[in-house]
């Protein structure tokens, strides 16, 4: 009996899928290329948005969007870019004031799916209501792109008294989920491999703003706000834990998974924790708001089923437990990267 | 959930785990076999739960850790080829092979594609007749039989675009050939439930006769765990040495004699070589002459390879549960999920990820344990330690390296002005 392992090779010259994934990959890809080629400022919290300088009630945000394929169940990757940025600016307490939106499209993309992604965009922005003010659209070789892309920026002016930010999340803070996790991940990515569960589970993405609306009149006590997106609730919850400096600590058993998404996650081998969401938030607020943000959160119908899923701690900085289903504790990780559906 | 919440009730938990307390008079080691069941008892911390003299001990039994070198690096040689679609289960991608992982030839331009199930490489070469579809079919008994499937499939539609690089392996050899190790020191087996509903569990009782060890074929629900965890410290309280069936509603001792048929048409029983631990006679599957022309390794020159390990990484002791991850040296140090030195730092069904994950630090197992073997009839008793209702903090020993040591910046958005 050998008991050898060999050493691998590191990929390390090419970008891998997985570094667009939301997880450790991208957060390297980030810290080492990106952050240091673009910005002088090289320290400091990486958020949703970023107030405009000289203009600290103005927020920034902008996202591409990639999504394959275009159309899934409960959305599009129009309205998936109306909601993304809307989302974004409400997680830095801002409601949105203008949209751009740029496209890039593949040589032979049907002028119908072109259509139908706008439009749904357009209706989705009506919806929130948010102008679409500028944009731009190129078109690009077969093959030089998949199909379609949309980036989408917006601005936002914030909503007086409400300062939220990954770094103000303190030790004590209740940690509050406005939704079900992982109905968007799986319901793009059961379209995309036609696994079967697209009559039973449906994206969730929505605009959030009127939910952080609602958390208005509670003011600065509303510390942190972030959607979990890609990387889902694990990602999201790693990345404040690593900002502000404290501990997290969530509970299984209050986490609402669907059953669809908890049935597929089971058969595939993936976490719920990872999977990305368009339609939740979670909030972070002291434990003498908490029911009042969570009562503010469950009067809007996005928020009907919100919940309080743990708290904040000072003990290890930086790290997110889960207290398990049958009373263990284990550490929540920062997803690595693309989400491998496991062999059996 | 219907049929998931009764095995998730942490009132019955408790219950299970009190009564182990009380039964369990002495230490004892058990292994599951199964990865699935590793990542069931390390996300849910049941490992922690238990009382303390009772030690898991972490089985060879996720498929992506020993697969051999040899196929994983055949199947890069395949995925290469510009004529091939080299489609696999997803959690082979990361696996590193000798020079290079699937992941990294997919970014360099090869047609890699994940796949759900085998049919659907099928269904990928019916609709590139001008590419040839390889299927990389590994794993134990219980992906074999849709994998014979595709192969019987693609048969049927008279695919000459299609075929599979096989290296499936079995469980009952491996299981032998750790009791007849002088490393081995398990005394008690969990055997893996989905592979038993395939294969039945018949084939387990001259094990359990032979080597006077009980086998208790377990499911993979927390309470599954829990419950066949404490069948088999039952059985050696008691000095039986029985297969007993804790996975009643799916398994049956005969298996699935469909599945089996289906299994016997298409492949052989050929000698194997398990990743880490070596080539283990009778232990593994192969195709039948019969289905030759659906053999990659037939149709394609695969000569020129070679495939060399490294000592730097210690899976096979993992595998064969000689050594805990923790007592791995470059364990969360050289080696993480990011930068794995084996296989078992890949699969979220292997040992040393799913320790990871859970945020297991090197503290947990300070010292390197000498493996020894242990003959269940000859152990000492030992009281056991007092029962630990909560799990012990996750603190790392001082200025030894987290696990879980915060990530750098993790989100593209926006910086503050």
């Amino acid at each position: 009996m050998t008991l050898d392992c060999p050493l691998p090779h590191q990929e390390r010259d090419r970008l891998l899928l997985g570094h667009g994934a939301g997880g450790r990959l991208t957060a390297e890809l980030l810290d080492t290329l990106v952050l240091p080629l673009l910005t002088d400022h090289t320290s400091g919290p990486l958020e949703d948005a970023a107030p405009v300088p000289t203009q600290p009630q103005l927020m920034l945000s902008t996202d591409a969007f990639v999504v394959s394929p275009l159309t899934f169940p409960g959305g599009d990757i129009g309205s998936l870019a109306v909601h993304g940025t809307v989302n974004d600016l409400a997680m830095r307490g801002a409601m949105p004031l203008a949209l751009s939106c740029a496209v890039i499209a593949e040589e032979g993309l049907p002028l119908d799916d072109l259509r139908v992604a706008l439009a749904s965009a357009g209706k989705a922005a009506r919806a929130v209501p948010v102008p679409v003010i500028t944009g731009d659209t190129k078109v690009v070789g077969r093959g030089a792109a998949d199909k379609l892309f949309l980036t989408t920026t917006g601005v936002g002016r914030r909503i007086p008294g409400l300062i939220p930010s990954a770094t103000r999340a303190r030790p004590g803070d209740a940690v509050l989920l406005s939704g079900p996790v992982g109905l968007h991940g799986m319901a793009v990515l059961s379209t995309r491999e036609g696994l079967g569960f697209e009559s039973d589970i449906v994206s969730d993405t929505r605009p959030l703003h009127h939910l952080v609306a609602a958390l208005g009149p509670l003011g600065p006590a509303v510390h942190t706000l972030r959607d979990p997106t890609r990387g889902g609730l694990a990602a999201a919850l790693n990345e404040i834990a690593r900002e502000a400096e404290v501990a997290i600590e969530i509970d299984e058993r209050a986490i609402p998974v669907p059953e669809p998404v908890a049935a597929a996650c089971d058969m595939l081998g993936l976490d719920p924790l990872t999977v990305a969401n368009e339609g939740c938030l979670v909030a972070f607020v002291p434990p003498h708001a908490a029911d009042k943000a969570l009562a503010a959160l469950r009067a809007r119908p996005e928020g009907a089923a919100a919940a309080r899923v743990g708290s904040v701690t000072a003990e290890r900085p930086g790290r997110v437990t889960l207290r398990t289903l049958v009373g263990a504790r284990r550490v929540v990780d920062m997803p690595l990267g693309e989400l491998l559906p496991r062999i059996c | 959930m219907k049929y998931l919440d009764e095995y998730r009730d942490p009132a019955l938990a408790r219950r299970l785990l009190d009564e182990l307390r009380r039964v369990a008079t002495r230490p004892w080691r058990i292994m599951e076999v199964c990865g699935g069941q590793t990542h069931t008892l390390v996300r849910q911390g049941i490992d922690e739960l238990l009382p303390a003299g009772i030690r898991m001990i972490h089985g060879p039994g996720c498929p992506v850790c020993v697969t051999p070198l040899e196929t994983l690096d055949r199947a890069m040689a395949l995925a290469a080829r510009p004529e091939v679609i080299l489609t696999s289960f997803g959690d082979m991608l990361r696996v590193p092979g000798t020079s290079t992982d699937l992941l990294s030839l997919r970014a360099r331009g090869a047609d890699v594609r994940v796949v759900y199930t085998p049919t659907d490489a099928v269904r990928t070469a019916v609709a590139h007749p001008d590419r040839h579809v390889v299927f990389l079919a590994v794993g134990f008994e219980t992906t074999a039989p849709a994998n014979a499937m595709a192969v019987l499939h693609a048969e049927r539609l008279g695919l000459d675009n299609f075929s599979v690089l096989v290296s499936h392996v079995l469980v009952p050899p491996a299981m032998t050939t750790l009791l007849t190790s002088e490393e081995c020191e398990v005394q008690a087996f969990l055997a893996a439930g989905h592979v038993c509903a395939v294969m039945g569990w018949h084939a387990y009782e001259p094990i359990a006769a032979t080597h006077r060890v009980p086998i208790v074929v377990t499911g993979f629900e927390p309470l599954d765990l829990i419950e066949g965890i404490l069948m088999a410290v039952h059985q050696l309280e008691s000095g039986r040495h029985e297969v007993e069936n804790q996975y009643a509603r799916a398994v049956r001792r005969t298996g699935n004699t469909v599945a089996q048929d289906v299994l016997r048409r298409v492949f052989r029983v050929t000698d194997r070589a398990w990743r880490g631990i070596g080539t283990l006679p009778a232990s593994g599957l192969d195709l039948a002459p019969r289905y030759a022309r659906f053999d990659a390794a037939r149709r394609f020159d695969l000569t020129g390879l070679r495939s060399t390990e490294d000592p730097e990484c210690v899976a096979g002791a993992v595998l064969t549960g000689a050594l805990l991850p923790t007592q791995c040296p470059a364990y969360a140090v050289r080696c993480t999920p990011r930068t794995p030195l084996g296989a078992p730092m890949v699969s979220t069904e292997g040992t040393c990820a799913a320790f990871y994950a859970a945020g297991r630090t090197r503290s947990v197992d300070p010292q390197p344990v000498e493996p020894r073997r242990v003959d269940p009839q000859r152990v000492d008793p030992q009281p056991v330690e007092p029962p630990q209702l909560e799990p012990p903090q996750l603190e790392p020993r001082r200025g030894a390296p987290s696990a879980t040591a915060p990530s750098p910046a993790a989100s593209s958005k926006g910086r503050p002005a």
